[in-house]
């Protein structure tokens, strides 16, 4: 037993009662914030695995950005109804059978799949250096990112246009 | 120069003389977090003196003077005080929330508090990306807040969480921007390399000349703004809103959002000594040989303390000089002005450093 396992049980467990206490509550505020343990504790592997440019990305993006984004969401759209909606039969039955599906695919992928099973050792985060992200991040050769990076881009400044759209309505 | 990592070594090995490894690293982290929070305390009470004297000062006033000498006590009497103090719970709120959100304020600065390279060998978290990890956790703050505003059930702390959100998520942009600038001078993200080069080369505020002057007073306002303070502490204006998104709390909860705020000063402070002023290396006029060997006899720490406590006292000079903002002032100051001026000048320093047109001392 190592520190690092110790702390892959703690934030383990973590993820998963915020992630099963997320789709259980009731209240939508609530359920923000126990998405926003589940993403900070996937962050706390990424820092485990030595990937630390991914877990601060992780903490930054989602953390600190979309469920800042889902909570401002929630503040300019909440009326009376900021309890989720009661759940009849059909809908019960509908999501049992989707989310079946999905374990099973999980499942599946797992059980086939062939994983590098070299146990971690202790974290490292020599295994990727700043410039190597960021030079693949710009490059086209092989392992370059250039036209997804792009791509995102064009994403982003759609949503820039849409928002002015909304606002300057009057 | 005095390096604490050959003390810090010595510790971890002849702890693991007689203790497995990852028992000696657990005990050590304990040890190293208790410090963390100890100099956070202090800090805190001693940021709060220096503000009552500073502000007092700017207004033609004494400041505290009765309770010790000098006032010295003062602040000792009121943490004390807010420590007694009943933990009210309101009616109808969000229990649960409303009891998070001051721990996750005071765990993003904490854990940016950690970030910061007290000496020589005596960084704390020092990933490779250090500046962003910053930047990052940082960036936690803003849930507690707005968790505060939403979990509290009630009007004012709601409009100043809304206030509060909409100024951090903008000032971010200028101070990711900024930090930018110095890291394409620097070519590193590790802060203890930052600082290193630093203490080598000389100081990033000169080696950087123009665009890191500018950088420099871009930070120096989004700075303050991020703190909440100075002529951007709309949140909590308190002739409108009695105390923005903590209205509703009291006792020590009330108390981390107060001890947040004053750390998060310490801490934009101690990032732009880091990034501008050389973190812990001692002031080197090249030339002046026994000057220089006199100033590396004083420790790291003290360096670093005293630029810091140079910029909290430049970052208190704006809060006491200009009249509070309006929002719209707030946010097109932002949008409009610092946003724009700092993408230009981080191309500036882009051209600085492709061109080799940086001061290079020694």
């Amino acid at each position: 037993m190592d520190s690092h396992n110790i702390m892959f049980f703690i934030l383990a467990a973590l993820i998963l009662f915020s992630s099963i206490a997320c789709v259980l509550t009731k209240s939508i505020l609530r359920a923000a914030t126990y998405l926003f343990f589940a993403l900070v504790g996937t962050a706390g592997i990424y820092f485990i695995l030595g990937y630390t440019f991914l877990g601060a990305v992780q903490l930054m993006v989602y953390a600190g950005g979309v469920v800042v984004l889902y909570v401002f969401a929630i503040l300019l759209t909440r009326g009376r109804k900021d309890q989720l909606s009661q759940n009849t039969k059909t809908k019960i039955f509908a999501s049992a059978l989707l989310s079946l599906a999905g374990l099973g695919i999980f499942v599946f992928a797992i059980l086939k799949g062939n994983f590098a099973t070299n146990p971690l050792a202790a974290p490292n985060e020599g295994i990727l250096s700043m410039n190597d992200v960021g030079s693949s991040m710009l490059s086209t050769g092989d392992n370059g990112f250039l036209l997804p990076f792009e791509a995102v881009s064009v994403l982003l400044l759609a949503c820039i246009v849409a928002a002015l759209v909304i606002a300057r309505k009057r | 120069m005095f390096d604490l990592q050959t003390w810090t070594t010595a510790i971890h090995t002849w702890l693991t003389g007689f203790i497995p490894e990852w028992t000696a690293i657990l005990l050590e982290s304990v040890v190293v977090a208790l410090i963390i929070i100890t100099l956070y305390a202090v800090f805190a009470i001693a940021l709060i003196y220096l503000e009552r004297k500073i502000c007092a000062f700017f207004q033609c006033r004494i400041g505290p003077n009765r309770v010790g000498k000098w006032g010295l006590l003062q602040v000792f009497g009121d943490v004390f005080k807010m420590l007694q103090k009943e933990i009210i719970r309101m009616r109808k709120s969000d229990r649960f929330l409303h009891d998070l959100a001051p721990y996750l304020v005071v765990t993003a600065s904490m854990l940016t508090f950690a970030c910061l390279p007290w000496n020589k060998g005596g960084h704390i978290i020092d990933f490779n990306i250090g500046i962003f990890f910053m930047l990052a956790v940082s960036s936690i703050g803003v849930v507690g807040i707005l968790l505060a505003g939403l979990g509290s059930n009630s009007k004012y702390p709601m409009i100043g969480a809304m206030r509060a959100g909409a100024q951090l998520i903008s000032y971010e942009i200028s101070i990711g921007l900024t930090m930018l600038t110095m890291v394409a001078l620097t070519g590193t993200m590790q802060i203890s390399e930052i600082v290193q080069q630093q203490a080598d080369y000389g100081w990033n505020i000169v080696r950087g000349h123009l665009p890191a002057l500018i950088a420099f007073l871009v930070y120096l306002i989004a700075g303050n703004a991020e703190c909440n303070r100075g002529p951007f502490d709309l949140p909590e204006g308190e002739s409108e809103l009695t105390a923005g998104y903590h209205t509703e709390y009291s006792g020590m909860h009330f108390g981390y959002y107060y001890l947040a705020e004053y750390l998060n000063l310490f801490i934009a402070a101690g990032i732009a000594s880091t990034i501008f002023l050389g973190g812990w290396a001692p002031l080197h006029i090249a030339g002046l040989d026994g000057f220089n060997h006199i100033m590396d006899l004083i420790p790291g720490f003290f360096w670093f303390v005293g630029k810091t406590f140079f910029v909290v006292f430049l970052l208190m000079w704006e809060r006491w000089t200009f009249p509070r903002l309006r929002i719209d002032h707030i946010l097109s100051l932002e949008w409009k002005y610092l946003m724009p001026i700092s993408l230009i000048n981080l191309l500036l320093m882009a051209l600085v450093v492709v061109l080799g047109l940086g001061i290079n001392l020694n």
